[in-house]
């Protein structure tokens, strides 16, 4: 069970949390053209990614927050964890 | 019977305390301490079972978690458990145990016929021969393997038992109890870190308490007792006997098993059975030692055949000899360590050493003591079936492959010892890359990959000494970094004999002209032949080695195994071990039992029971529950002898005909308040919300990015910036989160806040023409007529005193409101509208009838908002705004969800108006076409429809829109059904929605 810290919480275990899914995808902006392609791409298409990866988990049983978390998609190293509205460099 | 097998004195059993046991009927006698092992063989019991495959007898092997025969059937307290290891089970007063996998019995096995069949039950047996015919698997093959497969048998009762999980964390986790654990949790309690100390077996100290050491001027086993007893008096370590740490998991995560009762004969009153812990440490020392493993030689599964180890065990813990003329194999020291003990207890054995010559401090004192040894000098076959009589012993060549001329030996067992293997499993578990350790022909851990360590046995030193510095050291410096104390503790003086190097020798060659079965395998009897079948029928991974040949499975997980079989496929592949790899270690070390997994989660505490305040009053008047998610709701209120059918028609009917009310407290509800909130909502709803003026509702339908249907429902504006949104009872956590992302995520310019108030308010629908007139006496000062609360109207009132929500909504179509109170007044609020509704005839109604009511209407749900519908489907294309954007809308472009002939909701009535249709039942055009017969679609929801009294469907059909007086037939081949029908429209009852309006 993973063990992920929650930057508003702290350490929790992973039965708090619920994935989210790739944190790097962007919805594109309301009332703008999107090509068919770029559409499948945020609806569909994902990177299986074996290494680094950057994704959401809400934390729905603690602060409901959704967060982004840098974790290892084949060892689950968990790197770094982020609040929603934060950069990530 | 007397226990002929139990010396006079010594062990650490408790000989004031006589247990009686049963072992297949027969009543044998023990000692407080004992296992049911080490009690039968102190009665001379050696048959115990019957091997897996060929039937062949067993008897025991080891004495802890790595025994690969003995395992019974055992009796407790008026249950029964499968798979149970003698060796590991404590005795209590009243034990009953009996074999597995024999019958009729032990003694006479009649599946023993497979013994001499086995040329024919080589590796792959199973999977060459029950292929064909096809048409014979469920009916012969399988029962057939099904019966001679698997060992006990699993109760079919309700496990009485009481099962608990616990949730810790610590500094340290120690998994095993013997020098290095001792010494490691010593040395960090001392410095204050919070420490949970692990051991398996009843009593700590590990190898402590079989091996001739010193320790401080004190016996091994002493100085374990003194330590355990200073660390059980310090309020920082937890420690734990009977509990398996039998799984590492992510980020230090572990978890152990608690026998918490098993050893008694009935489980003391709130205690439970077995307590799962899981562990969350900060750091963790695998201190789980080693496993001695054997040598092969033929026959090497005669009853009487066992782990010199156990031997050992058996006497010095238990005070039980297991044979009187022992006979000891080894190719290292060990052996002679469990012939010292046994001459010491006045039994001569003689010592069989694969090495041509050794010396070292033990073998001097074995010398010393008059022990006859052989060097050179092998088993090659153990003889006898039931029981080890003699032994073939032959000499062996240099190069061990030429064996001298065969001489037999009377003995009445055979103690081997092919020297050990560390536990590594924890270690590899946690992702530790193991690595070979060619001095001991094992694999040990490589470098650590969580906060984990292993050191002594279990990392492939053997040395007491080594074993003890390195573990107080570690157990000093992981507790530092924690606590940043640094008590610093005299390491004991150690005083341990010397041994001498061992041999890489582990399978005796087959003599000329003999064909004995040479078993790597002992559970699933795999033997030598089999994995050479294997590695020539092409298996080159070790693992596929490993499920062809079953070599390393069931129970023991071939604790005595697998490096003997690594050994043999590096033989023949001609690779080294290392090259070969071993099979991949999997949790759980030991096997767990279901009930522990599952803990108190089972019956009504396996998920939670909602309940909705008004929950009392639907009991006490006879409402049938249904399960509605977690939610209990009354699926009918049953009067007299009413079934399901006849309840909900007479409640659906009084709605159409007088008024009726329904418990809807179970819908999910949000509130959304901010001076953004609209704006949410018009991009989170297909259709406008910025108009929406303050006192209206209005209905909306949701999607996902890819365009699918996700929730509908009704949300009304309350005042400027607060609206109150209700979400279908199952999506109702679903969509919360679905506005938490957007919030949080994609629009965090938007100022709304979000919070579930589904708990907070309840809610009763009252549906029918006198709706009105019920609603005008519940609220006298309030303007309920059509102008002053019209279709989808919302005000504030007073309900005899308590403030309600009063929403002009309707879901059965007919003239409607919703009512909204505090929870705490939700009773309150339902007796009222009863007592007050009886002069119009008033019925509560239950979910049966709410589905008949809509679905006559035409009104969709969760069954037509599966997860593949979109807004065309379901016929609410006209709630899709064209000049706004939204989420999903990009979506609705594709190709298929704008085709010609897309999919569409219908109305299905049977020709015969009689049947009804089956929920699930295919739409085709002819119902004799060969199968697979095309499917136009499928029926979503069926009812009575008391409109019209004849059944009525909603499906989900092809080309729906221009198919309305297609007749086509509806079938069902679970049911059994083919139904001609009608295709009509979906709107079956008031299709130009009068009735709401009126």
């Amino acid at each position: 069970m993973l063990y992920i810290n929650c930057p508003h919480c702290g350490m929790r275990s992973q039965n708090e949390f619920s994935y989210g899914g790739d944190a790097s995808v962007k919805r594109p902006e309301l009332n703008k053209e999107v090509s068919d392609q770029e559409w499948d791409n945020f609806v569909y298409n994902r990177k299986s990614l074996r290494g680094k990866h950057l994704e959401l988990w809400q934390h729905i049983s603690g602060c409901r927050q959704w967060i982004k978390v840098e974790r290892d998609t084949a060892t689950h190293e968990i790197f770094r964890t982020f609040k929603a509205d934060e950069e990530v460099a | 019977m007397t226990q002929a097998f139990r010396i006079e004195n010594g062990g650490l059993i408790n000989r004031d305390k006589k247990l009686s046991f049963k072992f297949n009927g027969k009543t044998y006698f023990g000692y407080e301490g004992d296992t049911l092992a080490s009690a039968l063989l102190a009665n001379g019991v050696h048959l115990i079972g019957r091997s897996f495959k060929y039937h062949r007898p067993r008897g025991f092997f080891g004495a802890g978690v790595d025994e690969p025969y003995a395992v019974v059937q055992l009796y407790r307290n008026g249950e029964t458990e499968p798979n149970i290891k003698a060796t590991e089970q404590e005795l209590f007063e009243g034990l009953e145990a009996k074999s597995v996998n024999c019958w009729p019995s032990v003694n006479f096995d009649i599946g023993a016929i497979n013994n001499f069949l086995k040329i024919f039950l080589p590796a792959g047996f199973y999977y060459k021969t029950f292929m064909w015919p096809k048409s014979f698997w469920y009916r012969i093959y399988e029962p057939f393997i099904r019966k001679a497969a698997g060992l006990g048998v699993a109760s079919t009762k309700h496990d009485k038992e009481r099962y608990e999980h616990k949730y810790e964390y610590c500094d340290l986790l120690i998994a095993g109890s013997g020098p290095s654990g001792l010494a490691g949790a010593y040395a960090a309690a001392k410095n204050g870190a919070k420490v949970i100390l692990a051991e398996d077996k009843p009593r700590f100290g590990g190898s402590l308490l079989t091996s001739d050491v010193n320790i401080g001027n004190q016996s091994g086993k002493d100085w374990a007792e003194g330590i355990i007893a200073e660390l059980k008096t310090m309020p920082n370590v937890v420690v734990k006997n009977r509990s398996q740490i039998f799984g590492y998991y992510d980020h230090n995560m572990l978890v152990m098993s608690e026998k918490v009762s098993d050893h008694l004969p009935s489980t003391k009153k709130y205690h439970p059975n077995k307590r799962l812990w899981y562990i969350r440490a900060k750091e963790v020392l695998i201190s789980s030692g080693s496993i001695e493993r054997p040598i092969v030689f033929g026959n090497n599964d005669t009853p009487g055949v066992m782990l010199s180890s156990a031997a050992k065990e058996y006497l010095k813990v238990y005070g039980v000899l297991v044979g009187r003329k022992p006979l000891v194999f080894t190719n290292n020291d060990s052996g002679y360590e469990t012939a010292i003990e046994f001459k010491k207890y006045g039994v001569d054995p003689v010592v069989l050493d694969s090495r041509k010559s050794a010396e070292s401090e033990i073998i001097d004192e074995a010398k010393n003591l008059g022990i006859n040894i052989k060097n050179s000098y092998v088993v090659v076959a153990a003889q006898g079936y039931k029981k080890v009589k003699s032994a073939d012993i032959a000499s062996i060549s240099d190069d061990k492959k030429q064996l001298g001329k065969i001489e037999n030996i009377q003995c009445d067992c055979i103690c081997v010892s092919g020297f050990w293997t560390p536990t590594i499993h924890l270690a590899s578990q946690s992702g530790n890359k193991t690595k070979f350790k060619e001095e001991i022909d094992a694999f040990v851990p490589g470098q650590s990959k969580q906060n984990e360590i292993t050191l002594g046995a279990a990392n492939g030193v053997f040395s007491l000494d080594e074993t003890l510095k390195t573990s107080f050291k570690a157990g000093s410096e992981l507790s530092k970094k924690i606590t940043e104390n640094n008590n610093e503790i005299a390491i004991p003086n150690v005083v341990e004999k010397k041994s001498s190097q061992h041999d890489k020798f582990w399978c005796v060659p087959l003599p000329k002209g003999k064909n004995y079965k040479r078993f790597l395998d002992f559970q699933n009897d795999v033997a030598v032949s089999d994995v050479e079948i294997a590695l020539r029928e092409g298996y080159r991974s070790i693992e596929h080695v490993k499920r062809y040949t079953t070599l390393g499975m069931a129970t023991d997980q071939g604790k005595t195994s697998n490096l003997n079989g690594l050994q043999l496929v590096s033989e023949i592949e001609n690779k080294v071990v290392p090259a070969v790899g071993h099979t991949t270690f999997r949790p759980p070390y030991t096997p767990v039992s279901i009930g522990a997994i599952v803990g108190r989660e089972v019956g009504k505490h396996s998920k939670p029971t909602r309940k909705s305040p008004m929950h009392s009053w639907h009991e006490k008047n006879n409402a049938v529950f249904v399960d509605a998610g977690v939610w209990l709701r009354p699926r009918y209120y049953k009067r007299g002898n009413e079934n399901l059918f006849e309840g909900s028609k007479r409640e659906a009917k009084n709605v159409r005909t007088n008024v009726g009310v329904c418990d809807v407290t179970t819908l999910g509800k949000i509130d959304i308040k901010g001076p953004d909130a609209a704006e949410l909502l018009n991009r989170v709803y297909t259709n406008a919300w910025l108009k929406l003026p303050v006192g209206k509702a209005r209905y909306g339908v949701m999607l996902r990015e890819d365009g699918i249907v996700m929730d509908d429902g009704t949300t009304t504006r309350i005042s400027e910036n607060h609206y109150h949104m209700t979400t279908t009872t199952a999506q109702a956590a679903n969509v919360l989160s679905h506005l938490e992302y957007y919030l949080q995520l994609v629009w965090p310019e938007l100022n709304v806040n979000v919070v579930s108030t589904t708990e907070q308010w309840a809610g009763a629908a009252i549906a029918g023409p006198k709706s009105r007139d019920l609603l005008q006496k519940l609220f006298p000062n309030s303007d309920v007529s059509n102008e002053g609360l019209p279709f989808m109207g919302y005000m504030e009132g007073d309900l005899f005193g308590v403030k309600a929500r009063i929403f002009r909504i309707s879901f059965s179509g007919e003239l409607a409101y919703e009512v909204n109170v505090e929870s705490d007044y939700g009773n309150f609020m339902w007796e009222k509208i009863i007592e007050v509704g009886e002069e119009f005839n008033i019925q509560p109604y239950g979910t049966e009838a709410l589905s008949t009511l809509r679905i006559e209407m035409g009104h969709v749900a969760g069954s037509e908002l599966d997860g593949r519908t979109i807004p065309f489907d379901n016929a609410l294309e006209g709630l899709i705004s064209k000049k706004k954007d939204f989420i999903g809308k990009r979506s609705l472009q594709r190709s298929a969800f704008i085709a010609e002939d897309r999919q569409r909701i219908v109305g299905v009535v049977p020709l015969d108006k009689q049947t009804s249709i089956p929920e699930g039942s295919h739409l085709v055009k002819d119902d004799k076409a060969p199968l697979p017969n095309p499917k136009l679609g499928h029926i979503s929801a069926s009812c009575w429809s008391v409109e019209y009294d004849n059944p009525f469907s909603l499906a989900i059909l092809k080309d729906g829109k221009n198919m309305i007086g297609q007749k086509l037939f509806a079938m069902s081949p679970l049911k059994n059904k083919v139904i001609p029908v009608e295709i009509v429209s979906s709107h079956y009852v008031d299709p130009k929605g009068e009735r709401v309006r009126s």
